[in-house]
Order: structure tokens, then sequence, then C-alpha cells
């Protein structure tokens, strides 16, 4: 994982339109945080039946990685700033952390894509993401996981059961032969920050969302083997747009 | 002052084009002397403590550096508790966390642990260098790898480190399919597919892809083996009861070399793995989520799902590997 985080930092593609030379450059720093309805979650909560969900059910939290591409800082003249092109995030790991130098100071609008455009959304393409095992399988249409979320949950059986709540790019395979795809990654506004000569951003997940809004996720039937689920892909994409927000902006 | 020699270390094109680069230390730069030395270590007994053993009794290169015993005899006669893991790809395991159990970090490192090992090697690494020192052509080779014939066990262990990183098996039948070089059999090909499909054999979650041809994560899991441990694998090393049970994915490159399987090489043969996986699983506090059918005991493949699956696997294998003279004693 240092040499994914090495080459990922590597690659952190700064791009400006163009940039006022008098402004003074700002060092920003950009970290996920994770919470289960404003409450922290860290690797040291995981496998724990501790959690419930909107339906009820009571879960654990074994794996949860995730990724986020093109986090950019967009100008009141509409500059970009690209911290980076994409960035695996994982919960049980290292905090990851994107950083920038070259970020004139002021106010900007902070957006990210979660997951992958079908345009970026290159089968094998990303040497890193295939070395972490994100990939797609080729008869789902390939590319790359937006997300591997494991755990267990106690529903309607008293033993605990898996779910694997893995988000893709929604594919609908029915017909194995004429495979019909819908881009389920989604872009995330996360309003304006104020960049000061050094600045890190939180951004936050509340991982209960992905099971609330606006779909009450129920596990006893939607639990494992939801790559292929159109239908379910559909459901994780709407309700992921709830799930991050802003966090602190500390300087 | 001899200069060692840049190794040229020939990544396979796969490999290249799928995977980030391997990890070389900055202290232990691969030379074509460095190399050479690790080789010739790797198979001197002298690294034992009754010089009856070396790297290779229970790495085998014939074996895909692993052997086909369910327990490793030690020098004294002793049986290991876990099964000998093949050795290749290691400079691709990016987490440098090696062993069933993930014990050892980084591979200089791991090269320490079985030559001092009282049920393996039993020898003391004083002693070891003071043998190897006595030697008359050891100290030249370590002058040339390393620039001192002081020998001692940061420098064996860099230079065994050094062979290990050179054991590249990137030349299987299924990695000749991916680039164009032959086809699969239509039994191969539906293997393949049950491999990477999660309604299936669900394997490509832990053990790569055709875009990871490392066919593991390198990761550690409870792939459902026990209800109760015995052996607590990655729990023992962390302290963390979470990590009970857990070991690490072996890759699947090269199973038909490498019986007996899993950590403690409970089963024989392959039929019995995916028995395993289809019929077999355990519960427990830990098993890893993707064993999701745990409860039903497993994935349930149907019987020419299990032969198709089985038919993939054995593309993995590398002949040229295990037949490399380069890498024979």
């Amino acid at each position: 994982m240092r040499m994914l985080l090495f080459l990922l930092t590597g690659l952190l593609a700064w791009s400006a339109c163009s940039s006022p030379e008098e402004a003074q450059s700002a060092s920003v720093a950009v970290r996920f945080s994770h919470n289960w309805e404003n409450t922290p979650v860290n690797a040291a909560d995981f496998n724990i039946l501790k959690f419930t969900n909107e339906n009820g059910e009571m879960l654990s939290i074994e794996r949860l990685r995730y990724l986020v591409s093109n986090v950019i800082l967009t100008s009141a003249s509409n500059e970009i700033y690209k911290l980076s092109s994409y960035q695996l995030v994982n919960l049980g790991e290292e905090k990851v952390t994107i950083e920038g130098n070259e970020v004139p100071v002021g106010d900007y609008k902070l957006s990210f894509v979660f997951g992958f455009t079908d345009t970026e959304n290159v089968d094998g393409s990303y040497p890193d993401l295939n070395t972490a095992s994100f990939n797609v399988p080729g008869m789902l249409g390939g590319g790359y996981h937006f997300m591997q979320f494991d755990g267990k949950y106690v529903g309607q059986s008293l033993a605990p059961a898996a779910f694997n709540y893995h988000v893709i790019s929604a594919v609908n395979s029915a017909d194995p032969n004429n495979l019909i795809f819908q881009d389920t990654s989604f872009k995330v506004d996360l309003g304006v920050v104020s960049i000061s000569a050094t600045t890190e951003i939180e951004i936050k997940m509340n991982i209960a969302e992905w099971f609330k809004n606006p779909n009450t996720w129920d596990l006893n039937v939607l639990n494992t083997v939801l790559m292929p689920n159109f239908d379910a892909q559909i459901l994780m994409h709407q309700n992921g747009k709830s799930v991050f927000s802003l966090g602190a902006v500390q300087e | 002052m001899y200069t060692p020699v840049p190794y040229n270390l020939e990544i396979p094109t796969l490999f290249a084009n799928k995977l980030i680069a391997p990890i070389i230390p900055a202290n232990n730069p691969l030379t074509e002397e460095g190399v050479a030395l690790g080789k010739k270590l790797f198979f001197d007994r002298k690294l034992s403590g009754n010089n009856t053993q070396s790297c290779a009794t229970c790495h085998s290169p014939q074996k895909s550096f692993a052997n086909n015993r369910q327990f490793s005899e030690g020098v004294q006669g002793i049986l290991g508790t876990r099964n000998s893991m093949p050795l290749f790809n290691l400079a691709w395991n990016f987490d440098e966390r090696f062993a069933w159990d993930g014990k050892e970090v980084g591979l200089e490192k791991q090269a320490l642990e079985p030559v001092k090992n009282p049920i393996e090697m039993h020898a003391n690494w004083e002693t070891v260098a003071e043998k190897l020192q006595a030697s008359p052509e050891y100290p030249d080779l370590f002058l040339q790898a390393f620039g001192s014939s002081e020998i001692d066990a940061v420098l064996i262990t860099r230079a065994l480190a050094q062979f290990e990183r050179t054991l590249i098996s990137g030349n299987s039948k299924f990695d000749r399919y991916l680039n164009g070089e032959t086809t699969l059999t239509p039994q191969e090909s539906a293997g393949f597919n049950v491999f990477m499909d999660e309604a299936k054999g669900d394997c490509f979650h832990c053990h790569g892809s055709d875009n990871n041809p490392l066919w593991t994560d390198n990761k550690f899991h409870n792939n459902g083996l026990d209800s109760n441990f015995s052996d607590l694998g990655l729990g023992a090393v962390t302290g963390d009861t979470n990590d009970n049970g857990k070991f690490k994915s072996p890759s699947l490159r090269n199973l038909i070399f490498t019986a007996p399987y899993m950590h403690d090489g409970r089963f024989a043969t392959l039929d019995e793995v995916i028995q395993h996986y289809s019929e077999g699983l355990q519960p427990s506090a830990t098993i890893d989520p993707l064993m999701k059918k745990v409860n039903q005991g497993g994935v349930g493949l149907s019987l020419q799902e299990k032969a198709n699956l089985k038919a993939f696997l054995l593309s993995l294998s590398d002949p040229d590997f295990v037949n490399n003279p380069v890498f024979r004693e």
C-alpha cells in the first residue's frame, strides 16, 4: 500500500487554465473521514456488529474501499485546479491525503467524482488499481469497482450473514451478447471552500447513508451478488449521492 | 574496488503493462554478483545448523520453490506447522508481508527467520557467517557483490533476497493466451468464467484476474477452513482477534506443482480445494464476507463447473519457471 500511495501521490496532476502571477500559492491537503451518523468509524470498529441501518438490521463493517476521481477546485472565474486524477481510499489501511501546493489563495468550489466516468473507466488501464485487485470482470463490462463495502448483518436469520455492497458502473447482462451499460458514477459538489496559505479539507462519508436515502436498503433482500444486479446498482447510485459532505476546513 | 554489475530484471510484458513496478529496496539493488551469490547461498547447506539443509530443501525449484510435504521437516526431524510456501513474483508483494501469517516484513528480514528457527534450519547466524567466512570462495564473492568480504547475516540475507526477487513466473498458458499467443480450450475458458463470476466461483476478489496476473491480492483472509482455530494466523502476529484465522491469499500460479494446499497443507488435491469453497465452508466470527455462501456451505458449484474451474486453474501453470536452469542449483 505504501508503494500504491507513493505512486498515487506522483500522479497528482496539477493543471490550471491560468493563474494570477501575483497570487500567493497555497498548500492544500484533502483527507477523507468516515462516520456512521456522526459517530467516527475507523479500522478499530471493524468486524463488530455495532451499526444499525435504516431498515433495522445490525451490521458490521469488514472492508470499505472506494474510488474517487477528478478531485478539483474551481475558482469563481472557472479556473480549474485538479488535485487528483483518481484516488483509492481504503478505510482499513493508511489515511489517504491528497496534497497540492500550487493553488492560489482564494475561494473555490470543491468537487469530485465518485468512481470513474465511462470515459475513464477503461478496463485494465490503471496498474495501481489492477495491483489492488479492484477490477470488474469483463463479463460485466470490465473497468473498476467504485466501492467494495463488505461486512456481515443480522437479519431475518439469526446467524450473521455476509453482505457485499459492491458498486460498479451498472450493466444489464441479461443477454450476455448485448450488455447494456449505464454510467453510475456521479459528481459530488461539496460547496465553496476558502483556501489560505495552508489548508486541510475534510471530506466526510456517512456510511449509513448508503442504506438510507432515498432508498431504504433491505439487506435481507439485497446482500450479495450485487455487481451483476442492474437494479441494485441504480439504487446504490441514488443512495450514494447523499453520502459525502464537506467537513472541517482548517487553516 | 570492484563495482558490481546492475542486474537486468526481465519483467514479463504482461506484468509491465498491468502492474506497478516491483519493489527493489534502495539499499539492496539487484546486481549480477549479488543475485549469483544469493543463488549459491540458497542452495548451500552451510546455512543450517548441521549442514544438512539449504533453503532449497523446503523450497525446491521443481516444485515452484515449495515442496510436496504437508509440513516440512527441520534439521532435527521436527515437523513444522505450516505448509512450505512457493516462492515467485515476490517483488510484487507491495505490502511486503511474507509468510502465511504475514509475520515477516521485507524479504531480507524474512530470510533471517528460517535459518535460526529451531524446527527449521536451527542454526546460529554468527556460526553461519563464520562457516562462510572460512570457505575459500565466499569472502571474494561477498566482496564483489557488496564491497566487503566481512560476511554477516545482513549481507547474507541481502544476497538471498536479491536471488528471490529474480524468481519470476509469468509464462503460463493463460499468460500466453492474454498475450495473444495461444487459445484456451472451451473448458479452460468456461472455468475462467466460473472464476470471474460473482454468482459462481467469485474467486477474483481475492485471487486476481486477467488484469492482475499475480493471481493473488497478497492480503489476508479467513477463507472458512475452521470454526475453531488451532492456528490463529495473522491474529497471532497482530494480537487483534479480528485477524484470527486469517492467512495470506496464495498465488494460484503453478498449483500443479505445489500440492498440498492451504496454510496447513490439509488438502491433497485441487479437487479438495474446490470442494471446500463449493460445499465445505465453516462459519466463524472472522470469516471473510466474501465467503458469502457460508450459511449454505459454499458457492455450490456443479460437477461440470468444478471441472471447468480446475482446468482453468491448471492453465496458470508455468513449466518454464520450474524447469528454468537459471534457477537450478
